[in-house]
């Protein structure tokens, strides 16, 4: 069957059941974009290229499928850059395809010319340029093999244009042939038995679970674990939701916004147990002073997270889920539940220091003053239990993680390693259409929801019914929050203004249900308004205080011992 | 250029497409890890490339650097040469100033390297001199009485030593 370079493409792409795509055309993409009209995929117009990357990550965090942009060449690739760049922080797997000029053109400083793969090399797990259309069934499954596989992340595929217009015999290739390319998946049993034993020696031990829990599916594995030996669980930034918040055993998130607990118990413990996490230096603060009397089992499939920043006792390349598994026999054969040592002191320490430090605001109960964490709470109590958090980045997105209660996988979405602000309207908008059925709240700032508002146009538009509560502050708060503590106060081009734009007027030239929140009162019934929508995108914007900060926190390039509480927890647990 | 103090040499084998180097070039620099040199060329296997890396050790702990170029795609295989278990060598052509007077203690000390005369100018001559890494830094050294006009190494390719044992039978295929 004769095809043509676009044709066999959007081909390739239903042969990878891709659903749904998310992108913007031009010129050089061109040719791709006209058998997108006789192709069952569906495709979203976004307004801006980086809404599209950033909607495939959404799309792929929540439904644990890649999710796929498509734009033209030249500016619509170099805006697509950031979302890549967050991809491959986190971990994501999503398929960019972007066009390019004529292969006969490359080279010459062509309109709308850009060196993408030379662009996108450090920010891709892989990238292809191809230069011949018989080659684009084999990229393409190779690129999603390549992103799904392994430590996923993100990969590009830029196809010039004439090579899209060419001619080409389809075919569709049974295998992948990627020589160099053989992620490991399987622990090694020696390191799996003594990760068991050393487990079943320590007296303080505590998961330390990261996002490779969610990228392996690997939560049932986990709570198998817990459930055997009782070792207490801190789920990072990225981990949300990898392990229930209700479950007694769950400390929350640790780091430099994490709670007392949970950090505290990182520091204090014997056995420091890995699982998918990438000891970041938000989480581990100043690295020679984290977790000094632990012994390491680090689990990651990626062999250089292991030794990059703490050398591991038991270092174990492998899939999480299967490693996980494979511990939970190891440690059955070595008498299971009985020979676990009695750990009642170090869970009563645990719990003391929970009663004692709680994560802690105060809402005055008269007046106008509404505190952040309060909408948050109040969100998070009347929202259906399914509901899938978004987050943007700053305080909004630290408050987001410590007071929603997550419950389930992939319920929570965020920027983490890269700190995308303007991140969580588009990926809201690609969670909702990967999860159609569940409530999708994104909790933006005010700073962050100015840098990609355009997509709610995208999403009024498709019908994609997400909801934004917009904690409006008018200050780039976290920004704030530093100047206040560490510039003594003095703000150096923070202050955003709450008026200007208006929130509401401008959700409801999106096509949007706009309100407006000035008050604790109003709160309540705003929510369930939103909460009663499904046929349009709501914006909620919040007028919340603009003093309140994220506590704890431990400063930058500190020891976590040093972590600072609210101010009237007084001086924690030194 | 004197050989650094501490070096390691990769091996690195890689699929012979377009871009490899630049990939692994570019991981390097964006790890903060400093090449020394770096020489590349097919394999007996056309479809391979090996690139051979000579690493600042000071810069990165080695390990993370294997590690990290092992998960670029196109790389297939990577050796680790301790230069105490490798055979290293490296070519140099160098045009040294040679006027009459001086041209053959240059030629002489040429022999005495077991270099080449490859070109010869009225007061100039250009030398090739192909050996272990050391011998090359050495002529250097010496040439410099001479003035160096123009000087090329082509950084160091190094496979394994072999092991020395008594030599075992092989079936001869094909003979």
């Amino acid at each position: 069957m004769k095809l043509t370079g676009a044709q066999a493409l959007i081909k390739s792409l239903e042969m990878q059941e891709v659903e749904v795509l998310f992108g913007l055309p031009g010129g050089a993409i061109l040719p791709v974009y006209d058998p997108i009209i006789d192709s069952p995929i569906r495709h979203i117009l976004v307004r801006h290229e980086q809404g599209a990357g950033h909607m495939a990550e959404g799309y792929a965090q929540v439904t644990g499928r890649p999710g796929v942009a498509m734009v033209t060449s030249g500016p619509a690739a170099t805006n697509i850059v950031t979302p890549l760049c967050n991809a491959y922080m986190d971990s994501t797997p999503i398929v960019v395809i972007t066009g390019q000029v004529a292969s006969t053109a490359i080279g010459t400083d062509a309109f709308q010319e850009c060196d993408t793969t030379g662009i996108t090399m450090p920010v891709t797990k892989h990238n292809w340029l191809i230069t011949d259309a018989q080659d684009i069934p084999r990229v393409v499954k190779e690129a999603f093999h390549v992103a799904t596989t392994g430590r996923p992340g993100p990969v590009l595929v830029d196809l010039p244009k004439d090579v899209a217009n060419a001619p080409m015999d389809w075919y569709w290739p049974d295998i992948v042939d990627l020589p160099g390319y053989k992620p490991t998946t399987r622990g090694h049993p020696r390191m799996i038995r003594e990760a068991a034993r050393l487990i079943g020696e320590s007296h303080r031990p505590v998961i330390y679970a990261g996002g490779g829990i969610l990228k392996a599916h690997a939560a049932e594995a986990l709570r198998e674990l817990v459930d055997m030996t009782g070792i207490p669980v801190v789920t990072t930034l990225m981990a949300r939701g990898a392990f229930p918040d209700s479950h007694e055993l769950c400390l929350g998130m640790p780091g430099m916004h994490g709670n007392y607990t949970a950090v505290t118990s990182m520091q204090k413990c014997d056995l420091l147990i890995a699982l998918g996490s990438r000891f970041d230096d938000r989480v581990t603060g100043k690295v020679s002073a984290f977790a000094p009397d632990a012994k390491i089992i680090h689990v990651d499939i990626d062999p250089a997270e292991l030794n990059k920043v703490k050398r591991p006792d038991v270092p174990i390349v492998g899939d999480c889920r299967l490693v996980i598994e494979e511990i939970n026999k190891a440690i059955r054969d070595q008498g299971g539940t009985e020979a676990q040592p009695d750990r009642s002191a170090w869970i009563d320490q645990l719990r003391t220091w929970q009663k004692q430090y709680p994560l802690h605001y105060e809402q005055p109960e008269t007046g106008n003053t509404l505190k952040p964490q309060f909408a948050l709470e109040r969100l998070r109590d009347n929202a259906p239990d399914d509901t899938i958090l978004v987050a943007g980045v700053g305080q909004h997105q630290m408050w987001s993680s410590q007071y929603w209660r997550f419950e389930e996988p992939y319920t929570w979405v965020n920027s983490g390693g890269l700190g995308t602000m303007g991140f969580a309207v588009p990926a809201a908008v690609g969670a909702k259409v990967g999860q159609p059925g569940k409530t999708v709240w994104a909790v933006d700032g005010d700073g962050c929801f100015q840098m990609t508002a355009q997509e709610l146009v995208t999403a009024a538009t498709e019908r994609i019914p997400i909801k934004v509560a917009i904690l409006n502050n008018a200050y780039l708060g976290m920004v704030r929050q530093w100047q206040e503590l560490f510039y003594e106060e003095r703000y150096s081009e923070v202050y955003l203004s709450p008026h200007l734009p208006d929130y509401k007027m401008w959700a409801e030239a999106m096509g949007c249900e706009g309100m407006r929140v000035e008050s604790p009162e109003e709160v309540d019934a705003a929510i369930d308004k939103a909460n009663g929508i499904d046929d349009r995108p709501v914006v909620i914007d919040f007028r919340v205080d603009y003093r309140e900060k994220v506590y704890p926190m431990v400063p930058a390039g500190g020891s976590n011992d040093d972590i600072i509480l609210d101010p009237s927890q007084g001086e924690g647990g030194r | 250029m004197p050989a650094p103090a501490r070096h390691h040499t990769l091996s690195v084998l890689v699929e012979n497409k377009a871009g490899v180097l630049m990939r692994v070039a570019g991981l390097f620099a964006r790890r903060g890890f400093n090449i020394y040199s770096l020489a590349v060329a097919p394999t007996d296997d056309e479809r391979f490339s090996r690139i051979t890396i000579v690493l600042d050790v000071e810069s990165a702990p080695l390990e993370q650097v294997t590690k990290q170029l092992f998960k670029l795609i196109p790389v297939v295989k990577i050796s680790e040469l301790d230069p105490s278990s490798a055979v290293e060598r490296e070519l140099m052509l160098a045009t040294i100033k040679a006027e009459p007077a001086a041209r053959g203690q240059v030629i002489e000390l040429v022999n005495v390297f077991e270099g080449t005369i490859v070109d010869v100018g009225h007061d100039e001559i250009t030398v090739m001199l192909a050996g272990r890494p050391d011998k090359l830094d050495d002529f250097e050294d010496l040439m410099r009485t001479y003035e160096i006009v123009e000087l090329q190494r082509t950084g160091r390719v190094a496979l394994p030593k072999l092991e020395r044992q008594a030599p075992r039978l092989r079936s001869v295929k094909g003979a």
